[in-house]
């Protein structure tokens, strides 16, 4: 079909579509995003992501604060996966400093961030079924993903903003009993699964609602540059963790799980498969872990006041949601001179603009769910 | 109840003294049953998702219901400033009389309807056409685009479904030879074997049809909370709200009870009273879409629709013919 946006400069909007302002306080716009749509009836001509409404200037507090009192802003742009972010700031700067990580931290971290990438994906998969109607898939996953919360919680001391990251290490050695319980709670993801499959993947609404909807191409997603599971079910097998290899993921095997789709279901069958990936990540790393030091000898974690060398530095990160990129300019001191973030969802979100029009009201919400997009990151 | 019934109609006559007990019962009994089933679907709800839902106020949360409803009670009714004020009042009152008339018409036991009707069944379709007119006054009044949306689709759902339920309760018009429901609940209609089948596809799309009908899901598409957040009643608050949900959860125990005398043989089992045979038939109609709702996702609305027109349909007009070619056969009974 054809699109006639109407913009606000045109005087007299077409007669036959109105607008509807979805959100920003909407059950399935998940968290504050407000989706300025225009209908024609149910479909969908127009959309316009209206974002900002969580801006908290993370960019500009990281410019006033020391490289160590940032970590706690790190976990809060991405409240799912919050550790996989604050360990790729502790990383970044790492990176920057030249400080040396212990092996044992380095496989360590991998352990926690994939319990958290699995986390992240149990949540995403039962408010998806609660965006198409289906609440009760929300109940089991949640009761999955507290498995996975309390065995963070006994490592990091909590459940959603974790700041565990220290430069040259964790803050916090895992115990002798940790593989036990993180095994334990392996074991019960995997029986979980193919309840998960007869539950969701094989009913037949399920598969109507979501098969052939909000379909990308791979030029479509280049364009966009979105990234992450939204890409990869596109058919790219594109991940930080393999292409631009950091801490320990080199020496595990998984694959990256990819369809060539590029529909809303290959976007759930890339997440489901790539939790199994993460576990595959954890038990080879419970099996690898080694003994030493969770802390590098002479880094006092937050206390030594960093100076990294000046100039401009790169590292990247898979989270849950995509490439996540930070960028930091240092002069030397002891706060940077300027931090960007690069999160995924912003880029994936603007790819609405592509995916929504022609599609009815109903569908705008299970695309706009397969995004899993987390407002306070884009909005940072 | 006689007894009752012979002391009122001294003083009102007879008609006053059947109105009145009627009102009365009939009102009673809904009001407690609505309580009832809300509690049901969150103890199912809860324990089909491994909770244990309310639990605080009586025993099992038996009186959490109460409560709620006290609470609605107290909530200030606000009317939207840009609503139609008359349309807007009247929508709650509305959606809810139709199904109060329609309960009136089903036969509880052997001689016992309220108002016994040779035509009861075409008088019950017609009634519960008036639903989706006031859920639609309800959507257009609110003037608020969700509610126009949901009104809309309202409107369109139950257009398709009323459809396959009329057809499938035809199936057992022509078996029963009548529209009178006592008549169909007490008419033998297994004598040649081949009627069973028929009947049973009536059942089955009888209960689709219904379960649209009442915007349940995975047919709720109305209220869709997710997409249009309350639908239809996004506007209403306090009891006007709590009279919409009156009406869907009455509305599922009148279409239940119609159910169970079209298919299931109404008030008919042993050793328990007819009343409760019937009640029993229709909460167990009640728990396959309670059931049901816990379960499936949501249909878009476009598929919603082909459903009904390419599929429920067409079955419903073939089986509606076989069941008459089969009673056309010389010998085949009545």
């Amino acid at each position: 079909m054809t699109l006639s946006t109407p913009s606000t400069a045109d005087p007299t909007p077409p007669l036959d579509t109105y607008t509807l302002n979805m959100g920003p306080q909407h059950p399935s716009t998940h968290g504050v995003l407000r989706l300025k749509l225009t209908l024609r009836g149910e479909r969908v001509v127009a959309v316009e992501p209206v974002i900002g409404y969580s801006h908290r200037a993370h960019e500009k507090m990281a410019e006033n604060r020391t490289y160590a009192q940032f970590l706690p802003n790190t976990s809060r742009q991405d409240y799912l996966s919050g550790l996989i972010y604050n360990l790729a700031w502790v990383e970044a700067v790492e990176k920057m400093a030249g400080i040396e990580v212990p092996e044992r931290a380095l496989v360590a971290r991998v352990i926690l961030a994939e319990f958290n990438r699995i986390s992240s994906h149990l949540l995403w998969v039962g408010a998806f079924l609660a965006d198409l109607g289906a609440f009760t898939p929300f109940l089991y996953t949640f009761d999955d993903r507290e498995a996975i919360l309390g065995l963070l919680e006994t490592v990091t001391g909590s459940r959603l903003t974790y700041c565990t990251g220290r430069f040259g290490g964790l803050s916090k050695d895992l115990d002798d009993d940790f593989p036990r319980r993180a095994r334990e709670v392996v074991a019960k993801l995997k029986a979980r699964w193919p309840e998960l499959v007869g539950l969701i993947q094989d009913n037949v609404i399920f598969r109507q609602r979501t098969e052939g909807v909000g379909r990308m191409t791979i030029e479509q997603c280049r364009r966009w540059g979105v990234t992450g599971p939204v890409l990869r079910a596109s058919g790219v097998p594109y991940d930080i963790r393999k292409m631009e290899p950091y801490g320990a993921y080199p020496r595990f095997e998984f694959d990256i799980p990819t369809r060539t789709e590029g529909d809303v279901f290959a976007r759930y069958l890339v997440r489901i498969a790539e939790m199994e990936q993460s576990v595959r990540i954890i038990e080879q790393a419970l099996d690898a872990l080694p003994a030493g030091p969770i802390l590098a000898a002479g880094s006092l974690g937050v206390k030594k006041r960093l100076k990294p060398p000046a100039g401009t530095y790169y590292s990247a990160a898979e989270s849950a949601r995509g490439a996540y990129g930070i960028v930091i300019v240092s002069e030397g001191g002891t706060e940077p001179y300027r931090a960007k973030f690069r999160t995924p969802s912003y880029a994936n979100l603007a790819a609405l603009q592509e995916m929504m029009p022609g599609t009815m009201v109903a569908d705008a919400v299970a695309v706009l769910g397969s995004l899993d997009v987390v407002l306070p990151e884009i909005d940072r | 109840m006689t007894a009752l019934h012979a002391l009122l109609a001294a003083f009102i006559g007879d008609f006053g003294a059947t109105a009145l007990l009627g009102v009365v019962i009939i009102m009673g009994y809904l009001s407690v049953n609505v309580l009832f089933l809300v509690w049901l679907e969150r103890k199912i709800s809860a324990h089909i998702q491994r909770r244990l839902g309310p639990m605080e106020v009586g025993a099992h949360g038996s009186l959490q219901t109460v409560a709620d409803m006290l609470k609605l009670l107290g909530k200030q009714l606000l009317t939207p400033a840009a609503a139609d004020k008359a349309v807007f009042l009247l929508a709650p009152v509305l959606v809810f009389l139709p199904t109060l008339c329609i309960a009136s018409l089903i036969p509880v036991a052997g001689a016992e309807a309220f108002a016994d009707q040779p035509y009861g069944l075409i008088v019950i379709v017609a009634l519960s056409g008036i639903t989706v007119i006031a859920i639609f006054m309800a959507g257009w009044s609110s003037n608020n685009k969700y509610a126009v949306l949901g009104g809309m689709r309202s409107v369109a759902q139950v257009i398709a479904y009323e459809i396959p339920v009329l057809l499938s309760a035809l199936v057992v018009v022509l078996i029963t030879q009548s529209t009178n429901l006592r008549t169909i609940a007490d008419a033998p209609r297994f004598h040649p074997w081949l009627l069973v089948v028929p009947q049973a596809v009536a059942m089955v799309l009888y209960f689709i049809g219904i379960t649209a009908e009442t915007n349940r899901a995975p047919f709720d598409i109305p209220e869709a909370e997710s997409e249009l957040v309350g639908g239809f009643h996004t506007e209403y608050a306090g009891m006007r709200f709590a009279l919409f949900f009156f009406a869907e959860y009455t509305n599922m125990l009148v279409l239940g009870a119609l159910g169970a005398t079209l298919f299931l043989g109404g008030w008919h089992g042993p050793w328990l009273p007819g009343p409760v045979w019937l009640l029993l038939k229709a909460y167990g109609v009640i728990l396959v879409m309670m059931w049901m709702r816990w379960t499936y996702p949501r249909l878009r609305f476009d598929q919603l629709m082909s459903f009904a027109w390419k599929l429920l349909i067409p079955v419903a007009l073939v089986n509606l013919l076989l069941t008459a070619v089969v009673l056309g056969v010389p010998g085949a009974g009545r």
